[in-house]
């Protein structure tokens, strides 16, 4: 237990250690443990951040989604509504188209009854004459008779 | 072993490896008479004590800087590759260090200093390794050294009073640096001067009480670690000296409470030490 040159030797290495310590140990160490922490407290309020914009994002698409589905109502009401006009129309121009064929249906009846009718007034004027011809004998000149032969025929 | 009694068995084991200057015409224990002052190994404790200042206990300065050199590297290792991803398991373990030491600091450091901090991670991870050294069995590196031709040898610097004297100095420089810094010399005196009693005819009185103190500071410090350090020595010794069969139900237990001790004492230290540090920072 002797005090001798150990003691100065001692207090030399403690000195030339902390010295490295102090210049070379300590900084790097702690730095990158403050910057750690930073990072992690960045990542942490990065965090929260994203969950509160996620939160207004789904916010946002609910909106979105209620105001799609008023939209695609409107829609279908509204397509509803032309196709009931829609068909209404072209019931409508059936109905037109119809009448419309019946109406000429019944113009070319009226006409073939007339031109019937004509042909047989004029058939049995003929005949009558020919009656006539017969219960006279002789021919009637056609010319002669037509007043009478014309008044007939209205007459039939 | 040179030791056939326990008695000199103890001797043996707590004698340091000396290197240092005897007298001319000093006779030494084989018969021999130096012929002129000479550098050497010494070959006994009394050689040893002979030598007086002018030694050095190379095992001590071998062990206690072979620590610094362990720590150094360790740390600046992971210092070099640090990384603020999840650190490795080697940077976990040194940021853990760092952090208690900086806690420590943090709660008994109220200056501003950035020297503080390294420092005191310094003093306990270097202390704290040099303990250490105790829970190697007592037999093992000195029957090595003794196989090397290495009379003596005593692997714990800090049961050498010269290793913790030697620490506590370098605090005490760095107290009486700071208090001169922070205070300057006329307040440094005046806190000397006029603490506890502020009045003017108890100057001497105060003097006296504070040069003590401060002078207490460094001492107690050293002796405290070299003591306790010195008394589990001792003990592990003596244990080595009972038979072989039941050595292990004493020593088993005792280096188990040496986890503690060792830890313990350089927590202490360290503490203290940035405790005096901190009231050579504080100006009233």
């Amino acid at each position: 237990m002797n005090i001798n040159l150990t003691l100065i030797g001692q207090t030399i290495a403690f000195a030339i250690f902390v010295w490295f310590c102090v210049k070379y140990v300590w900084p790097p160490i702690t730095e990158a443990m403050s910057a750690r922490q930073k990072k992690i407290a960045d990542g942490l309020s990065a965090a929260d951040r994203a969950s509160l914009d996620l939160e207004l994002a789904q916010e946002k698409a609910s909106k979105e989604l209620q105001k799609a589905k008023e939209e695609s109502a409107a829609l279908i009401d509204q397509a509803n509504k032309r196709a009931a006009q829609i068909v209404e129309a072209s019931k409508d121009d059936a109905r037109k188209e119809g009448e419309k064929i019946i109406e000429q249906a019944r113009a070319e009846i009226q006409q073939e009854r007339v031109q019937a009718r004509d042909a047989l007034r004029a058939e049995v004027a003929a005949i009558a004459i020919a009656g006539a011809e017969k219960i006279l004998e002789t021919s009637v000149d056609a010319k002669a008779h037509s007043e009478m032969l014309d008044k007939l025929a209205a007459e039939l | 072993m040179a030791a056939d009694t326990p008695v000199e068995y103890i001797k043996h084991h707590l004698t340091n490896l000396t290197y240092g200057k005897l007298p001319e015409g000093y006779e030494r224990a084989d018969g021999s008479v130096v012929q002129e002052a000479t550098w050497t190994m010494a070959r006994t404790g009394q050689e040893a004590t002979d030598m007086g200042f002018m030694a050095i206990h190379v095992d001590t300065m071998g062990w206690s800087i072979a620590m610094g050199l362990l720590f150094l590297g360790l740390f600046r290792m992971v210092a070099k590759k640090a990384t603020t991803d999840t650190p490795s398991g080697l940077q976990n373990f040194v940021e853990m260090t760092v952090e208690f030491i900086q806690n420590i600091v943090r709660d008994v450091f109220h200056g501003k200093n950035p020297i503080i901090a390294p420092l005191a991670l310094t003093m306990f991870v270097w202390i704290f390794l040099m303990n250490s050294l105790k829970l190697i069995p007592v037999d093992y590196i000195p029957s090595v050294a003794h196989a090397l031709g290495l009379e003596y040898f005593k692997i714990v610097p800090t049961t050498d009073p010269n290793g913790t004297f030697g620490i506590a100095i370098g605090v005490f420089l760095l107290i009486l640096f700071y208090s001169f810094k922070v205070k300057g010399a006329g307040g440094f005196a005046k806190e000397l001067s006029f603490t506890p009693f502020n009045h003017w005819s108890l100057v001497p009185f105060n003097l006296v009480l504070e040069l003590l103190a401060l002078i207490i500071k460094p001492v107690s410090l050293a002796l405290r670690l070299f003591g306790n350090m010195y008394a589990g020595e001792v003990v592990f010794i003596l244990i080595a000296l009972l038979p072989l069969w039941i050595q292990w139900t004493l020593n088993v237990p005792w280096a188990i409470f040496h986890i503690l001790v060792i830890t313990l004492q350089a927590f202490i230290f360290t503490t203290l030490a940035v405790v005096y540090l901190s009231a050579a920072h504080e100006d009233h």
